[in-house]
């Protein structure tokens, strides 16, 4: 049997090579979307059932939890949903949405999410864990934790690191599966092993690589029996799209399986199976029903990934995200984009089978994307909040034109880059500490040494900046450290041998700092600057209040004298980071993105200067402050384009965007048009990411009041969509305060 | 270099004129409309600020690259006629770096109208009522001013999309439609109509400024019906 028969190119042959397999192959439509179908008999059938099962999830948060048990790629028995109607077959338990413990990253973790539910593991591979028998990711890093990382972490200055659980954000390239089979794969690792630099020990990363590729095989050989457990032999390539699918799907099953990272983004994969849909349909024996049935199916499969999560994780990442994120469109050159009816096929699951937050789809937005396109996801965004755009003219000159984001912005070229996850660090407290000397404001320990003692009356801003960027400096240090040692634990103890395997053996590793709270800190600076702002001093002399006179410019205005202070925020930061030499060679970048830990950091973050107070949340990402943005939505967006992302922030700088539909134009038409406009204009300034919304407050009040009213009501937080009803109380307040742009 | 006074601008309008537009709400007007929901705007003299032709067209220009095909500014108000001299140097100046204007007024300015208009890609013109006495009650003026700006768009041939606000038992009766629609038959260039319907959210701004609000304990003109009239003053346009 010939597996590429109607295939073009030879080089994805005679090497790994999936992007120039597609380059080759894929049949680029500009077309509109009457050619789409709704969803199948089947798939009714078996979404039917998903869909009570997601009901009563979303009563008692957990449905059901394997406990006996624990992660890895051929663990579980076979399960499934409704075998006779599936389609596309796998899931991470042996029944639909139940959860699986991970102890690799920490047994702790798993002992206080199951006690959460009054439940736990299976008592011998309890012991295993938890007397150490198999030390565990969290074990390691605690061991090798400094003080200061120690107090950082316990005063919120650096929160939401992977110390606990799995790291998450990366990619495998699920798609290789697909392309060469599971045998062609582990012939190129065995290869690998022998290539004539990694035969000569001479360093502990080779040694390192050595037993990482050799678990990498073995991981691959797991994929292949856990394929078998459901009838299917994936060693040889696939031979149609159904196959396509399901083995692209097998790969991602069993990163699922292995691992419990906060993001398991999934890449891009729509263009990729559009080619043995075409090919399929070439050779009659495929139709759009049945293509949209396969990728219905398999978007089912996707929406019930889980895993198991504590009260206090979801306290930062609320609604129980999983960011199978998928990345869509984009472009091939200067001329030619990457979208195909598959792409418009994904998008088009949001209809069949209602709007959901899962998987995060992610259109990779550029103003020479075909205009019909664009349309179509406007046109969707409009009726789902879904969808987040993400900008391919900056993004592909670095990454290339196969690369896909993680998570919520980050880009990495797919299957030959990988994220150390890093989470943020509070930019709102450092300028605390800038001024209370180091010192927490709430609990008054000194966090940041050798910080001089701000007693100034009415607080100088050239005083007050210089502290802060030692504050800063000091902050990098230590979030090095402890990000050093989480990622040399992570490979150590819970390395991601299946995703791993379906990369490249020589990585390019980048390392993800983060920061929160970027517009407070700059709107603090700017009324230092610009208004008087006293400090109201408590007995310890540590400023628990401010009493700022005049006015100030805000960030979010499209001012120049406000925003150029958070890009020079930002371009501090990453510079005192790239001081600092990083684990395996890996590369800084930085991020602006909150999660919905905005939230959490706002409640352990004192009185700002800009007027904040005490435990209120921050704005998310890069958003402006709640309703300091006055001057119309655009002037927000345009300060917000403002902070760079090549070299700078080069992990993504999150926006999110909520206008009210009528605001947005009169009828179904002028919206579309409309929010075309606002997305070829805001990424023609340079910017990089935009979630968007369109809807309403008062749904939002009325959906909190009675939310079985509004099962699938879906909205874009920060980096990613979660359904409504599975916020907390605090996060959908927060939501519902940011700002609307409205016109009356 | 003449300096407009200017009450506020807002970086997205998206209902004030074709695709995505800037608009700059200009101080001062003339006329006293009942349901105003600007009155700030009235006073020449009330809250504002001085800027030049060339540093507003700077700041609109830094979204040029979202207003696509159609989009642009607008000038609102107030009532941007009321500053001839600065409004016309503003429309020059946009129309030199390539950004579509429209002007949003209800035709009661200081003349200088010819000059204007050629700078002005579309006029939204505010029809406050078509019957002299029922102008004269709403706005406090009389309607020659409004006729004087209305005959020089013609001569000049301008795009026109007119409106008038629909209130509740002053003007929502379909006598009133058909006395519109035969006005409006009698206007050249017409490229769209709109019944905007009343809204009250203006009455706590009149609170603020310390003015009476004369229409107050009125409700809002129902949006169904409004659209009802609007639906039936285009099909008896359309005759």
């Amino acid at each position: 049997m010939d597996f590429y028969k109607g295939f073009k190119g030879e080089d994805w042959k005679n090497e790994i090579n999936v992007s120039a397999f597609i380059d080759e192959n894929y049949k680029e439509y500009r077309g509109d979307d009457t050619f789409l179908c709704g969803k199948s008999e089947k798939t009714a059938k078996v979404w039917a059932k998903c869909e009570k099962l997601l009901a009563k999830e979303r009563k008692v948060h957990l449905l059901d939890v394997d406990l006996k048990h624990v992660s890895g790629i051929n663990n579980f028995p076979a399960g499934y949903i409704d075998k006779k109607n599936e389609v596309i077959f796998g899931l991470q338990g042996d029944k639909p949405l139940k959860r699986i413990i991970n102890p690799f990253g920490g047994i702790r973790m798993v002992d206080n999410a199951l006690s959460a539910y009054n439940k736990k593991m299976d008592e011998t591979n309890h012991s295993i864990f938890i007397n150490k028998i198999r030390k565990t990711h969290n074990d390691g890093v605690f061991d090798a934790y400094t003080p200061n990382v120690r107090k950082a972490r316990t005063a919120g200055l650096i929160t939401g690191l992977p110390d606990a659980y799995g790291r998450g954000r990366i990619i495998g390239d699920y798609r290789r599966i697909a392309l060469y089979g599971i045998d062609r794969l582990i012939e190129e690792k065995q290869k690998d092993l022998l290539k004539p630099e990694l035969l000569k020990i001479d360093s502990e990363e080779k040694i390192r690589l050595r037993e990482e590729v050799s678990e990498q095989i073995r991981a691959l050989e797991q994929i292949k029996l856990m394929a078998k457990g459901y009838g299917f032999d994936i060693s040889l390539p696939a031979k149609n799209a159904q196959e396509a699918f399901q083995w692209t799907y097998f790969g991602y099953l069993a990163a699922v399986k292995e691992n419990n990272g906060a993001a398991m983004s999934l890449g891009r994969t729509s263009t990729f199976l559009d080619i043995y849909i075409e090919r399929d349909m070439a050779n009659g024996v495929l139709d759009e029903k049945g293509a949209q049935e396969l990728v219905d199916q398999f978007i089912i499969k996707l929406r019930l990934v889980r895993h198991l999560r504590t009260p206090e994780y979801d306290e930062i990442f609320g609604g129980d995200p999983t960011w199978v994120t998928e990345s869509v469109g984009g472009m091939l050159d200067d001329k030619h984009s990457l979208v195909t009816k598959n792409s418009f096929r994904y998008l088009h699951s949001l209809i069949n089978l209602d709007p959901s937050p899962e998987p995060n789809l992610t259109v990779l937005w550029s103003e020479k994307l075909p205009a019909n396109f664009k349309k179509f996801c406007a046109k969707i965004s409009i009726l789902t909040d879904s969808i987040q755009y993400e900008n391919d003219d900056i993004m592909s000159p670095i990454y290339g034109h196969d690369y896909a984001i993680a998570c919520c912005v980050s880009a990495m070229k797919v299957g030959k880059q990988m994220q150390f996850f890093g989470a943020r660090c509070n930019l709102a407290k450092s300028l605390l500490y800038s001024i209370n000397g180091g010192r927490d404001e709430k609990s008054g320990k000194v966090v940041v040494d050798g910080i001089e003692q701000d007693t100034d009356a009415v607080l100088d801003f050239k005083t007050v900046k210089k502290r802060y960027f030692e504050v800063l400096d000091k902050v990098a240090e230590t979030y090095v450290d402890a990000l050093n040692t989480i990622h040399y634990m992570h490979d150590k103890y819970a390395y991601e041998a299946g995703q791993m395997a379906l990369h490249d053996t020589n990585v390019e590793r980048m390392m993800a700092f983060g920061v929160a709270g970027l517009s407070v800190a700059t709107d603090s600076l700017s009324a230092i600057k610009y208004a008087k702002v006293k400090p109201i001093r408590n007995a310890e002399g540590i400023a628990v209040d401010f009493e700022t006179v005049g006015d100030f410019p805000k960030y979010g205005n499209d001012d120049d004298r406000v925003d150029q202070i958070a890009v020079e925020i930002v371009k501090h930061f990453i510079s005192t980071l790239k001081k600092h030499k990083l684990y395996r060679n890996a590369k800084h970048t930085l991020s602006v993105l909150t999660i919905t830990s905005n939230v959490m950091y706002g409640k352990k973050t004192g009185t700002t200067p800009d007027g904040r107070k005490l435990g209120e949340p921050f704005a998310p990402g890069a958003n402006p402050m709640h309703g300091r943005d006055c001057t119309g939505a655009l002037a927000s967006l345009n300060s917000v384009a403002k902070i760079p992302y090549k070299d700078v922030c080069q992990d993504g700088v999150s926006n999110t965007f909520s206008i009210v539909p009528n605001a947005l134009g009169k009828d179904e038409k002028s919206r579309i048009k409309n929010l075309v406009s606002i997305l070829d204009g805001y990424f023609n300034h340079g910017a990089q990411h935009l979630n968007v919304n369109v809807l309403d407050r008062e749904k939002l009040i009325d959906a909190m009041n009675h939310p079985d009213k509004y099962p699938t009501l879906t909205i874009r937080v920060s980096g990613y969509a979660v359904n409504f009803n599975k916020l907390s109380r605090a996060h959908q307040e927060e939501v519902i305060k940011r700002t609307f742009h409205e016109k009356i | 270099m003449v300096k407009g006074r200017i009450s506020s601008e807002e970086s997205m309008g998206l209902v004030d004129g074709p695709g995505i537009r800037y608009v700059v709400f200009l101080q001062g007007c003339h006329l006293r409309c009942k349901y105003c929901h600007n009155p700030e705007t009235w006073d020449m003299m009330g809250e504002s600020y001085f800027t030049t032709a060339k540093k507003l067209v700077d700041k609109i220009e830094k979204y040029k690259s979202y207003f696509g095909q159609d989009g642009g500014v607008t000038f609102s108000g107030g009532e941007p006629l009321l500053q001839p001299e600065f409004l016309l140097e503003t429309l020059k100046e946009c129309k030199v770096r390539g950004i579509n204007t429209a002007l949003d007024t209800a035709g009661v300015g200081f003349g200088d109208y010819e000059e204007i208009l050629k700078f002005c890609d579309l006029v939204i013109l505010d029809i406050k009522a078509v019957k002299e006495e029922d102008y004269k009650e709403l706005t406090g003026q009389k309607m020659d001013r409004f006729k004087e700006f209305l005959a020089a768009c013609q001569k000049n041939g301008n795009k026109l999309w007119l409106r008038q606000v629909i209130v509740p038992g002053m003007n929502d009766t379909e006598e009133n439609i058909e006395n519109l629609a035969n006005f409006i038959k009698t206007i050249k260039n017409v490229e769209r109509v709109e019944l905007l319907p009343y809204k009250t959210m203006g009455e706590v701004k009149y609170k603020k400024l310390g003015l009476k609000y004369r229409l107050a304990g009125l409700c809002e003109m129902n949006e169904t019906e409004c659209k009802r009239l609007e639906k039936l003053l285009i099909t008896k346009l359309g005759e």
